[in-house]
């Protein structure tokens, strides 16, 4: 057995244990096997043990997911680079939850919260208002000044979940325009940047820079140490 | 409990599988020995698909990389940091004192900053130039052929400055700085602060064919999937591996308890615990290499009691935990409002700084006796967790409204991208006999080995060397328009905690003396001639550099002078 299918065992025994314990129905089975495939980053066989059992539990009720697809939209409008549910935020905020379980009571409380407001202002659930009533609601609690109130908190601490979440995604790292994260040569900041900033490497710097042509060859020195490869 | 004796009879064993542990294992399967390597994590290999970190995308985690069960995040390349679940330590009085630990094949090197610096004339005689501490029993002139030879080995960026305590080596060619870094050059300078190209081992050129050379995604942290930057693992260990033809045996998952003795109490082996069945074992050695990190190797030495070493084994003088000092560290950020609004194109660059300024100043005009070094970063960096938090935050340097929602989200955390500069400013302690590790009386880990307490306070040495860097940092900041994010004051001006630089060193210290001293200059317990410590634990003083290089040149020597006295039979 190599290590990925003695991995996969580990996954599917403690999968199949888990289970049994929720109750959950094959079909939820078939999609938390496919969750816990969907990320892959070195993890040790515990960290994918305790990912499993955080995707195998749910946290918010669909009613709460809602309203947090709906905040999350109005915190970060969806537009041509990207929208919220290709960012995988409400997914992403689940998942938090459970990963992080300080979140909870606030995220909790704060989703009660907005439908008490909004029910005593506009005789109705958040997600059922305008939104310019949703924004009215918002407004009152997005610009905290001194130390926050509870409802302010909860604010900003999911406005920081929203907006992280979509830039930590594929959409919100195109959007963003980081280009790394591939393998290439560094040669250096571009020209015309460099020059924008009043910057030049052949007047600030006296320095033999690596040579792309060369850099495959293997390195020698003379006895004083000079580079004569 | 039935210690289950391995009948097979090695030359070494070596405890760890870090840079000096990895270097004994090298030079000595080179040469001819029979070698038990033990580890007490698991196996790992950064180009293993299932093991691999770098060139992951944050979503390719659920939590987008946060540091739920690792310190610095899902793709750092460290199993374990200052908490390894099970594996407890304590701290006495008000001490605060935070010890990182990598459970995993090549240790620490896997995650570290690659920061290779050797320690210059000066840094060997520290007494000799303040009056303070103690010098090592040898000098810089001992090491240089070692550190040459690292360089060779390993590879490493850099420049000749003809510095004369920042001695130059064997370099390979620098990369061109990033933006941020042209303008720390800008300001530094114009404070008086030496800049010079960051000396990483890094490969920015070929130096053999069995390691890749850089691509510059800036992951080094997750350990090089092509060999490119230096892990003891894919550097040291798998090499030995290749050449050793059998001679070299790996021990994952094995936590050594002690060191055993025969019945005249010279030590014979070690003594395990395999992780995998929770029994233990016996490994029989000629010699016994400790390199699991000062505080292990300490740990270790301690809890190996018996008729012959009541105190533990090379522990007469009552030294060993003595001395334990970590790097000095502050840290600062600040806001440079030149870097708003940045066309975007890739900034990864290398897995560090690509420039930095080695200590610039003579302490004898100081009202501090050490000196330390300034690291920056900053950039274009890949967005991960906590990528918009507070995202308008900055806007307060403007008198602007902070807060809101909506498509001020997009424009403003764009306008902010690469806006901000940090500044780690790293440095010399003056080693202490009051600030040590022992053995915790009651304590023990999962595996039932005694563990440590720790007893550590900063001194006004520290506290004064803090607030220069301070103020450095401040003016520079200053000269480029920027704004710091942060002041740090306290009775400590922003210390770090002890250990939160992991670096600590000088448990099992080197001197001529047996009575203040557990090694000799070649790193031979005083106590013992068969047991060497190849770690950071023999460090008489740490210097404002990194422990790196410094232990791998010192492993080097240690190995080749082992060889030379199984030759000569005398040990």
């Amino acid at each position: 057995m190599n290590r990925r299918d003695s991995i996969k065992t580990i996954v599917i025994s403690s999968l199949a244990s888990g289970l049994l314990l929720e109750g959950c129905l094959s079909k939820e089975k078939k999609i938390i096997y496919e969750n816990v495939w969907k990320y892959k980053y070195g993890r040790t066989p515990e960290e994918l043990k305790r990912d499993l059992e955080l995707l195998n539990q749910v946290f918010f009720s669909s009613e709460e997911l809602n309203k947090i697809r709906v905040l999350a939209n109005l915190i970060v409008p969806p537009n041509k680079d990207g929208n919220i549910d290709d960012a995988e935020v409400p997914e992403f905020i689940e998942f938090i939850a459970k990963d992080a379980p300080s979140f909870q009571d606030i995220f909790r409380d704060g989703l009660k919260w907005v439908d008490i407001i909004s029910n005593k202002e506009f005789e109705k659930n958040f997600i059922d208002c305008n939104e310019s009533e949703q924004k009215s609601i918002l407004d009152s609690v997005a610009f905290p000044k001194g130390k926050k109130n509870k409802e302010e908190a909860f604010f900003s601490t999911f406005k920081d979940l929203v907006i992280t979440g979509y830039f930590t995604s594929e959409v919100g790292i195109n959007d963003l325009g980081y280009k790394g994260n591939q393998p290439n040569f560094w040669d250096g900041v571009p020209d015309e940047i460099m020059r924008d900033h009043g910057f030049s490497y052949e007047k600030d710097w006296n320095y033999k820079f690596v040579d792309p042509l060369k850099r495959n060859d293997i390195a020698k020195w003379d006895d004083d140490g000079n580079l004569i490869s | 409990m039935e210690i289950i004796e391995n009948k097979k009879k090695y030359d070494v064993v070596i405890v760890g599988s870090g840079a000096g542990g990895g270097m004994a294992t090298k030079i000595l399967t080179d040469n001819g020995l029979t070698v038990a390597l033990m580890e007490a994590g698991p196996f790992f290999d950064p180009a293993n698909p299932d093991q691999q970190l770098h060139l992951k995308w944050p979503y390719e985690s659920p939590r987008r990389g946060r540091g739920s069960t690792r310190a610095f995040g899902d793709f750092h390349a460290s199993y374990g940091d200052w908490k390894v679940e099970g594996e407890p330590y304590e701290t006495k009085g008000d001490t605060k004192f935070n010890w990182w630990r990598s459970r995993m094949l090549g240790g620490r090197t896997n995650h570290w900053g690659r920061i290779s610096l050797r320690f210059g004339p000066n840094d060997f005689k520290r007494k000799s130039v303040d009056g303070l501490g103690d010098n090592w029993p040898i000098g810089y002139e001992d090491v240089k052929p070692y550190y040459d030879k690292v360089d060779k080995l390993i590879g490493v960026t850099g420049t000749k400055e003809n510095i004369y305590n920042e001695p130059d080596g064997f370099f390979l060619p620098p990369a061109k700085p990033r933006l941020h870094e042209m303008y720390y050059k800008k300001g530094a300078e114009k404070a008086g602060v030496k800049v010079i190209p960051s000396r990483l081992s890094i490969l920015t050129k070929r130096i053999s064919n069995e390691r890749g050379v850089c691509y510059y995604c800036g992951q080094c942290g997750r350990s090089c999937g092509s060999y490119a930057d230096f892990s003891a693992s894919s550097c040291l260990v798998f090499p030995a591996q290749r050449n050793a033809q059998g001679k070299l045996d790996l021990y994952v998952n094995s936590m050594v308890r002690e060191v055993s003795v025969d019945k005249k109490g010279k030590p014979n082996g070690v003594v395990y615990i395999n992780k995998d069945d929770n029994k233990e074992y016996k490994i029989n050695a000629k010699v016994v290499v400790l390199a699991a990190s000062a505080c292990e190797s300490a740990r270790i030495l301690l809890n190996s009691k018996s008729p012959y070493h009541e105190n533990g084994l090379g522990n007469s003088s009552n030294m060993v935990g003595k001395y334990l000092h970590d790097s000095t560290g502050t840290n600062n950020m600040a806001f440079i409002p030149d870097l708003m609004n940045r066309k975007t194109y890739n900034e990864d660059g290398m897995g560090n700084m690509h420039l930095y300024s080695p200590w610039w100043l003579d302490n004898k005009n100081l009202d501090f006796p050490r000196g330390y070094h300034i690291e920056i970063w900053g950039g274009l960096g890949t967005p991960s967790y906590g990528t918009g938090f507070n995202f308008n935050s900055l806007n307060s340097f403007f008198g602007l409204e902070v807060g809101g929602y909506g498509d001020r989200v997009r424009e403003e955390v764009k306008k902010y991208y690469g806006s901000t500069m940090g500044f780690s400013t790293r440095g010399e302690s003056i080693p202490n006999i009051d600030n040590y590790c022992e053995i915790d009386p009651e304590k023990k880990d999962k595996y039932g080995i005694p563990v440590l307490r720790f007893n550590y306070n900063w001194s006004d040495y520290e506290r004064k060397q803090a607030k220069h860097m301070n103020e450095t940092i401040k003016e520079v900041v200053h000269n480029i328009g920027g704004h710091m994010l942060w002041e740090n004051g306290g009775r400590d001006n922003g210390l770090l905690t002890p250990g939160e630089v992991i670096h600590e060193v000088g448990t099992t210290r080197m001197g001529n003396n047996p009575k203040t001293s557990v090694v000799n200059k070649y790193e031979q317990l005083h106590d013992a001639k068969n047991v060497f410590i190849v770690d950071g634990g023999p460090f008489v003083s740490q210097a404002d550099k990194n422990p790196t290089w410094t232990i791998m040149a010192l492993s080097w020597r240690t190995s080749e002078y082992i060889i030379d006295e199984l030759k000569k039979q005398n040990i």
